[in-house]
């Protein structure tokens, strides 16, 4: 078959290939477009492998002092809910979706996100903020938790990505 | 399955290297997985850990997640990720003779 392309294939090594390192990207701030990305980080740090954090736009509410005890499920806009778009509107309607989904992820041991924070953190993933949405909205470090290591720009980011996959959440 | 010998000991293992029969495991077979491991000696902290893991998956069935770790073995989580760089969780569970923990957290 090789013989009939122009371009032979390349084989590759018969050594399995691994992830040695993941740069991850969080850019929503509702609870379920936080969560993902943080259970990847703390994933990949249990397997031993690197993990970077980049929170950018609404994500960076994962990381604010004022708002990552307040995050929510988005009731709104989530075809995901299976729900009227005017009954996901009710007053409350957000808060008490919040407390459901947030009991159900007790019950198998996920943290809040303020843990959920502390822990990637003290399990080696670094953590960034996105440079650009942090001028945006006019911010400085001590807005940030102190798990946060650093305000980086997108080239940075690049850089401290190099030699890994890049996960967008 | 074959059984494997380790520290003179026969052993079945699963295709990762785990011992599939918890009641197998000594201390001698815990020290010698730990060294091909990146593990040479086995401190107190080590063992509080992998002595942990293995009483409560040996009460509960199931290996505790690295929050209970954290929280309840007494060992802190940085601490934990310096004593076993490569993943605590898994690393202690393969050490301690029990299955790999198969939760997402």
């Amino acid at each position: 078959m090789d013989a009939l392309l122009e371009h032979p294939r390349t084989r590759l090594p018969a050594e399995p290939e691994t992830i040695e390192k993941v740069a991850i990207v969080i850019s929503k701030g509702s609870l379920e477009g936080i969560y993902p990305g943080l259970i990847m980080a703390n994933g990949a740090r249990m397997e031993g492998i690197e993990a970077e954090l980049f929170f950018t736009f609404f994500g960076l509410d994962a990381i604010r002092k004022d708002r990552y005890e307040k995050i929510k499920v988005a009731t709104v806009g989530n075809p995901g809910m299976h729900l009227p778009t005017l009954v996901g509107a009710l007053p409350g309607f957000s808060a008490l979706a919040t407390r459901m989904m947030k009991r159900q992820m007790e019950k198998i041991d996920i943290p809040p996100v303020p843990e959920f924070v502390e822990l990637v953190s003290d399990s080696g993933a670094r953590l960034y903020a996105c440079k650009a949405t942090v001028d945006m909205f006019g911010l400085t470090m001590d807005d940030f938790v102190p798990q946060v290591d650093d305000i980086i720009s997108v080239g940075e980011f690049y850089e401290k990505a190099a030699g890994g996959q890049i996960v967008f959440t | 399955m074959t059984a494997t010998l380790i520290a003179d000991t026969p052993v079945d293992l699963d295709a990762e290297g785990f011992l599939t029969d918890p009641a197998q495991w000594n201390e001698r077979i815990a020290g010698e997985i730990a060294a091909e491991h990146g593990i040479p000696e086995l401190t107190d902290r080590h063992w509080l850990v992998v002595r942990f893991m293995r009483e409560r998956y040996l009460a509960t069935g199931m290996a505790p997640s690295i929050r209970s770790l954290g929280k309840e073995s007494g060992v802190p989580v940085k601490e934990l990720y310096q004593l076993f760089p490569k993943g605590p969780a898994k690393l202690a569970a393969r050490i301690g003779g029990i299955p790999k923990p198969k939760g997402c957290i």
